[in-house]
């Protein structure tokens, strides 16, 4: 009897063939049934027939540097136009002594967004309130210059890259306070608060973002009093603001309605008034789970800011059409467009990995 | 809390950028340190700018020559690019003091819009520019053609009343910025261009290949292009009208900003009165007594303005024609310094 | 200052609630708030109203609306209803509106089309077509909008030959720089008889549909009606266009002089707007309806095969149904986003309201004020008439839910 049992564990037998390995992988991804395996030879084809004389163009044909157009010679892209005007692109006709304080200002920006979004950094609270209330203030400082000796740039030389992020943040960082205002209005049980507040929102989302910057630039001067006025970068500020400001609103608003109720009662049982309930108890956890919408909605803000070309302004996009509408560098038009999409690619597809990631780290901890 | 640091941060941000002013648009300007000149988008001959940002050309040499009668010095403009569509409204709002932007002065510009238009530093008139592969030679030829022009133009308008005057049918192609235009048309969008004819020789040298085109010889409207400003500030109006008549007035002078200092120990009282270095019949401007000299000495005289932005001296090469003094056969025409 | 706990006397612990002092009291004081906060709103409408008043009238600016019906003198190249240049800046309201809504409406129809199907593609079972839709998506969606449409108009179309070389289908259809040139129907009178087919064709289909539901839940019969339907709307207009004597007439497009003649013309302004914004919102599409599919518990599905239903019916009949009501609410801010980028034509010159009426009709007017206030309120309806219809489509997907 004993002699049938076996007195050890028998090794783990490997899968059966055919179930690993990339053949199989292949077979139930790739080639499940007859449809799919044709489907896949086709698109490979295909993929095949489009990919090679793109690469083709865009790299291994491709100049690369060079001073002048007479250096594209070898009938592929060429990436010389955007090598030669790349300081252009990046920071407009900002002056060239100056070029420092704009790159001082990004090297900021870098530090304190990395501050914010890598976990475990000390000092998060301080990070934060320098990001929303100093931030702005010594970026506009250093841009601006006009104070502690150093040279006044005007904003008209304020242009590509670093005009598009100046809107982009500015945009999202002034139109937050009054975004979260916006939406507490909306939950008000007060009928007149609430009504302004809708009527705000609504307007505001309903119209196309180009309207409200022809208003801006054409109509604001109009609405203040005589000898008032405004810069032309200002101008746009303010209506990119308020327009955001009530996108901001909704977002926000979301996550108030998320808060149970019970976290306003509680807070109110601890004798909170309503302001420091909110500061305190449901602003903190509201804001928390919008970061995610906060994050989108500003990825939509800085594809809007492409906008600004309508109205006149010089900021990524508009710089790059301007230098291939050069008499010296006509027919360059598909390189500008294709490096314009990979700078803003790689920011919104940035904060979009960015914005997934803390969606699924928020989820765990509940 | 957040409220009263948004309303402060908006108020701030509202006085650090404004200017206010009581009185008048001299005074303003005064304040400001610099005349605030609306221009066009870059454009060749009347508007350049160079890879720093520093403008120069027709149009910029009239804001230069008003900045050089108000400080005495001509680098003290603060320039701000404007489309079409925005020119005006930027001059009623007092965004720019002046507007130098080759605008034509009409009927309804002058007594509906709240401006007034100082005078043609530049007589012009539209024409058409075709691609020569279309062997066409006459404006008349154009039936049912595709026409690019630029939006919100007097040019607009013209095009569309020589069309139904001659009975023909055309494709209107709209753009808001002048390079689009042109832009449009070297791709072969449309078959035709139709512009000031100054306009139409500047943008064919930005043509990928500028011998393709030609400007037929039809004119068809009368566009004179100066400067405007807003309507009701007389002081201000009269200023920068006679920056622009000393200009004219220089060449007619044969005052040039090379041979004034020499001009100046000349014994001529035309001269002598002109560069206010004579008592009586002077102007009464509230400006520097030298302030036509400034302008001469700093901007030059019309003709060396003209011949280094569009003429012989640039790559428009365009002829004085209408734009020749009044005793050489032209138009330009400045009433007398005394 | 006294504390008042110190100063409190036997009377304020009776049972009796005191009455609040006013400012303690919330509901008196958010009286007191809402008045401010009416009075605050109302001074600053104010000094913008007096500012903008006193601002025109010193700028010696128009006002009215008196402009409308004055004669607007300038050319617009695609217009739907009658134009010329002797029609009145009125009339430039109403083209440009009808261009903004043709770009939309058709840009809507495409996107959905082609953001269902990218949307389906990604849960593929192919890993190929999936990565693929995935690449689609996240390289779109992640480009501006007015960077594509500039792509498109700037550096792709100006490839096309000009019009004396356009490439040619069959002498009937042309493509080159100017557009896509194809032969436009004209309609004899008889051919009302064929529209007033189409019309009672698609009453029959309704009530076909109608009947064979009714029969459905009645006896639990199934009847083939999306093909009873097809024979219906396609066979019965065609039997009367016939019976009619062919009341229908191609205008074929020829090259004459420096352009095609008759045929229509789709200018290459509407080709790049419309495939740059289909494309751009079929992205988004697509990650709706991914999600909304991936909404539906697989139990569902299995439920539904254990039911004997095929895979193609359980789509249809179960998961598309509960699909469709996570999608909807998404598909309708996509359609307004749609509707509102319609508005970027403006930088490539296509003749919408935007371009026309707030571009080209307010530089001849002057008048800023009054043609930006008009501009805003048609988006406003329209975002309003949109939201309003996809509300009410809404409650009805939702009282399915048992």
């Amino acid at each position: 009897m004993v002699a049938y049992v076996n007195t050890e564990t028998l090794p783990s037998l490997p899968p059966p063939k055919g179930l690993q390995g990339p053949a199989a992988w292949m077979r139930q991804n790739l080639f499940s049934n007859w449809i799919n395996g044709t489907i896949t030879v086709v698109l490979v084809i295909g993929i095949l027939a489009a990919l090679i004389p793109f690469v083709n163009w865009a790299f291994i044909k491709a100049d690369w540097v060079g001073t002048s157009r007479d250096d594209c010679t070898s009938g592929g892209a060429c990436w010389v136009f955007v090598y030669v005007h790349f300081k252009l692109f990046m920071l407009g006709l900002y002056p060239e002594a100056e070029t420092w304080r704009a790159l001082l200002v990004g090297g900021i920006l870098v530090l304190t967004l990395a501050g914010l979004m890598i976990k475990g950094v000390p000092l998060k609270k301080y990070i934060q309130i320098f990001a929303l209330f100093f931030f702005p203030i010594v970026a506009y400082v250093l841009l601006s210059g006009g104070y502690f000796g150093l040279p006044h740039v005007e904003t008209n030389f304020w242009g590509g890259l670093l005009l598009t992020l100046v809107i982009a943040i500015v945009g999202i960082v002034a139109a937050f306070p009054l975004g979260i205002l916006l939406a507490l209005g909306r939950r008000s049980s007060m009928p007149i608060v609430k009504a302004i507040c809708v009527v705000f929102i609504e307007v505001w989302r309903g119209v196309p973002l180009i309207t409200v910057l022809f208003m801006s630039s054409v109509m604001l001067p109009l609405f203040l009093p005589e000898g008032m006025e405004i810069d032309k970068l200002l101008r746009a500020l303010v209506g990119i603001t308020l327009f955001q400001a009530a996108y901001l609103a909704e977002v926000v608003r979301s996550g108030l309605q998320a808060i149970p109720k019970g976290q306003t009662e509680a807070a109110n049982a601890l004798g909170l008034t309503y302001w420091q309930g909110m500061y305190k108890v449901i602003l903190p956890q509201a804001l928390k789970i919008v970061i995610p919408g906060i994050v989108n909605s500003f990825i939509a803000l800085f594809k809007d800011t492409s906008l600004v070309l309508i109205i006149g302004l010089f900021d990524l996009l508009a710089t790059i059409q301007g230098a291939f509408s050069n008499p010296k560098w006509l027919g360059y038009a598909i390189e500008g467009y294709l490096f314009a999409a990979l700078v803003y690619w790689i920011f919104c597809f940035g904060m979009s990995r960015y914005s997934q990631h803390v969606e699924r780290s928020l989820k765990t901890t509940h | 809390m957040k409220k009263l640091l948004l309303s402060a941060a908006v108020l701030t941000a509202m006085v650090a950028s404004s200017a206010v002013y009581a009185g008048t648009t001299l005074d303003a300007v005064k304040k400001n340190g610099a005349v605030k000149c609306g221009i066009n988008t870059p454009f060749p001959g009347f508007a350049n700018q160079d890879e720093k940002g520093n403008w120069s050309g027709l149009d910029i040499d009239v804001c230069r020559a008003v900045a050089a009668a108000v400080f005495g010095d001509a680098t003290k403009v603060k320039f701000t690019s404007l489309t079409a569509k925005e020119r005006f409204t930027a001059l009623q709002s007092g965004e720019v003091d002046l507007l130098s932007r080759n605008s034509t002065g009409t009927l309804g510009r002058d007594t509906g819009m709240g401006l007034t238009f100082i005078g043609a530093n530049y007589y012009d008139g539209q024409g058409f520019m075709v691609k020569n592969s279309l062997n066409v030679k006459s404006a008349k030829e154009l039936d049912g053609a595709s026409v690019c022009i630029q939006s919100g133009t007097t040019t607009e308008l013209n095009l569309a009343d020589y069309f139904r005057a001659n009975n023909m049918k055309f494709e209107p192609i709209t753009y808001e910025k002048l390079d689009e235009v042109t832009k449009a048309f070297d791709e072969g969008r449309c078959d035709v261009l139709t512009s000031d004819q100054s306009q139409l020789y500047s943008n064919r040298i930005t043509l990928k290949d500028p011998a393709s085109a030609t400007v037929l010889p039809e004119v068809i409207s009368k566009e004179p292009l100066g400067p405007f400003v807003r309507q009701g500030d007389d002081e201000w109006m009269k200023i920068v009208r006679w920056s622009y008549y000393a200009m004219v007035e220089a060449e007619d002078l044969g005052i040039t900003s090379a041979n004034i200092d020499e001009k100046a120990k000349g014994t001529d009282p035309n001269i002598k009165r002109f560069l206010g270095l004579e008592e009586g019949g002077d102007a009464n401007l509230p400006l520097d007594k030298k302030w036509a000299y400034n302008i001469v000495k700093q901007v030059g005289n019309y003709a060396e303005s003209f011949e280094r932005s569009v003429g012989e001296g640039s790559p428009l090469k365009i002829k004085r024609g209408l734009n020749a003094l009044w005793k050489d056969g032209g138009l330009q025409y400045s009433p007398p310094f005394r | 200052m006294t504390d008042p706990n110190l100063s409190a006397t036997p009377q304020t612990l009776s049972t009796v609630p005191s009455k609040p002092s006013f400012w303690n009291d919330p509901q008196k004081r958010a009286l007191v708030f809402q008045v401010l906060l009416v009075i605050g709103i109302g001074i600053l409408l104010w000094f913008i109203f007096s500012n903008t008043l006193h601002n025109l009238e010193k700028r010696g600016i128009r006002t009215g609306f008196d402009f409308l019906s004055r004669p607007a003198g300038f050319g617009i190249s695609q217009t739907l209803i009658p134009y010329t240049e002797a029609s009145t800046f009125g009339r430039t309201f109403f083209v440009g509106l009808l261009n903004t809504l043709l770009v939309a409406g058709l840009g809507i129809i495409f996107a959905t089309i082609l953001g269902f199907a990218v949307g389906i593609a990604r849960l593929s079972t192919n890993w190929l077509i999936s990565r693929i839709a995935l690449v689609f998506i996240e390289t779109i969606r992640n480009i501006p909008p007015l960077l594509q449409i500039l792509f498109w108009y700037r550096a792709i179309l100006p490839l096309l030959p000009g019009p004396k070389d356009s490439m040619s289908l069959a002498e009937l259809f042309y493509l080159h720089k100017r557009g896509l040139t194809i032969p436009a129907p004209l309609t004899e009178p008889a051919f009302v008889w064929t529209l007033w087919a189409v019309l009672g064709a698609l009453v029959l289909a309704f009530l076909i549909a109608r009947w064979a539901k009714y029969r459905r839940e009645s006896t639990g019969q199934q009847f083939p009606v999306f093909w009873t339907v097809l024979v219906v709307i396609i066979g019965l207009p065609t039997l009367v266009f016939f019976l009619t004597g062919s009341p229908l007439n191609w205008d074929i497009p020829a090259l004459r002089g420096f352009n095609f003649q008759g045929g229509l013309t789709v200018i290459p302004e509407l080709t790049a707007l419309l495939l740059a914004l289909s494309i751009y919102t079929a992205a988004f599409i697509a990650e709706i309806v991914r999600s909304g599919i991936q909404s539906v518990y697989k139990g569902q599905t299995e439920a539904a095969s254990a039911l004997g239903l095929r895979p193609n019916r359980t789509l249809q009949l179960v998961v598309i149904p509960q699909a469709m009501r996570v999608i909807i609410p998404q598909l309708t801010s996509q359609y307004l986003n749609l509707t509102k980028n319609t508005s970027l034509g403006v930088a490539i010159g296509y003749p919408d309201l935007v371009n026309v009426f707030a571009g080209t009709t307010l530089n001849q007017t002057g008048q800023a004020v009054e043609i930006i206030f008009m501009t805003m309120l048609v988006y406003l309806v329209i975002s309003l008439v949109i939201s309003m219809f996809m509300n009410w489509y809404n409650k009805r997907m939702a009282l399915v839910e048992r």
